[in-house]
């Protein structure tokens, strides 16, 4: 008998189900905030520039926080998928990687072995799963939405420990984006910036594939 | 022949390993799996690519089941 929905919902049944909608709705409230956190720094740099030009100084302060922010924000949102040192034994790292390897197909193996998360195909973007977290990069490739989520055991392997994400996502990808939680939404080169170097030709994959799909969704 | 697996600290370990033709081998693959979920666990079977189900039952005739624990938001 199969189960419908992740039974995970029920400890954060005070979320409503994520969809398009609340994705696009979310994405723009992080729009919102970036703006509201740069135009007034800037706004306020300029103007008193404008009025003192000895005060420029401030300015350049006014202007280093309202980049400052937005990069902060950012960084919290790369961490996510930060590369960390297994704790599990080299022959349990095998393992897990071995039974991960049986999970997908041989192109999210390749870019695995090369970056560490696993590249994985939905109706809501395209995902990469890492042993802690998982981006969301949204059709067209342009957005990326950042999700803190994890099986609650950091001893696992990181294989299994992508795997346990994978399957969950694969069970039902609007109750895994919904039991996650949102660490950042915002443009992908903002994310890609912030991201370890190892990281970033999976982001690139990622992109790809999310353009694809968003072809095949106007298509 | 089909099996039943479990991630954990050791990467994954068999549970069970059953044929459908195999009735003793079967109730023990059921009882393990009903273990596991009284563990916590829950019970995982690929359906094609990309997609998965969780299951409450032993699915006999899965080629693989795997038994993973809850995740949540870090």
């Amino acid at each position: 008998m199969a189960v419908e929905g992740l039974p995970e919902l029920a400890s954060v049944h005070w979320r409503p189900l994520v969809d398009e909608r609340s994705l696009n709705r979310r994405g723009a409230l992080w729009t919102a905030t970036t703006a509201a956190h740069v135009v007034p720094f800037v706004g306020a740099g300029a103007v008193l520039f404008a009025v003192e030009p000895l005060a420029l100084p401030v300015t350049l302060v006014s202007f280093a926080h309202a980049w400052v922010i937005p990069e902060l924000y950012a960084h919290r949102g790369a961490t996510v998928v930060k590369p960390k040192r297994p704790r599990a034994g080299a022959r349990a790292e095998t393992v897990s990687v071995g039974l991960l390897g049986d999970l997908v197909g041989h192109e999210a193996r390749e870019l695995h072995t090369q970056t560490g998360l696993v590249l994985e195909r939905a109706a809501l973007g395209a995902w990469l799963v890492g042993p802690a977290g998982a981006l969301l990069v949204r059709p067209g490739g342009r957005r990326v939405h950042c999700y803190c989520v994890r099986v609650n055991d950091p001893e696992l392997p990181t294989g299994d420990r992508i795997a346990h994400l994978l399957l969950a996502l694969r069970a039902d990808e609007r109750g895994f984006a919904t039991v996650a939680n949102l660490a950042f939404s915002g443009a992908r080169w903002r994310v890609r910036r912030r991201l370890h170097p190892a990281v970033r030709p999976a982001l690139d994959a990622a992109a790809r594939a999310a353009r694809a799909l968003d072809r095949r969704d106007s298509g | 022949m089909s099996r039943l697996i479990r991630m954990d600290h050791s990467g994954h370990t068999t549970l069970a390993e059953w044929t459908a033709d195999d009735p003793g081998a079967v109730d023990a693959a059921v009882r393990a799996f009903r273990a596991e979920l009284d563990q916590g666990y829950f019970g995982m079977v690929s359906t094609g690519e990309g997609h998965a189900e969780q299951v409450r039952e032993l699915p006999l005739d899965a080629e693989l089941v795997i038994m993973r624990l809850p995740i949540s938001g870090g």
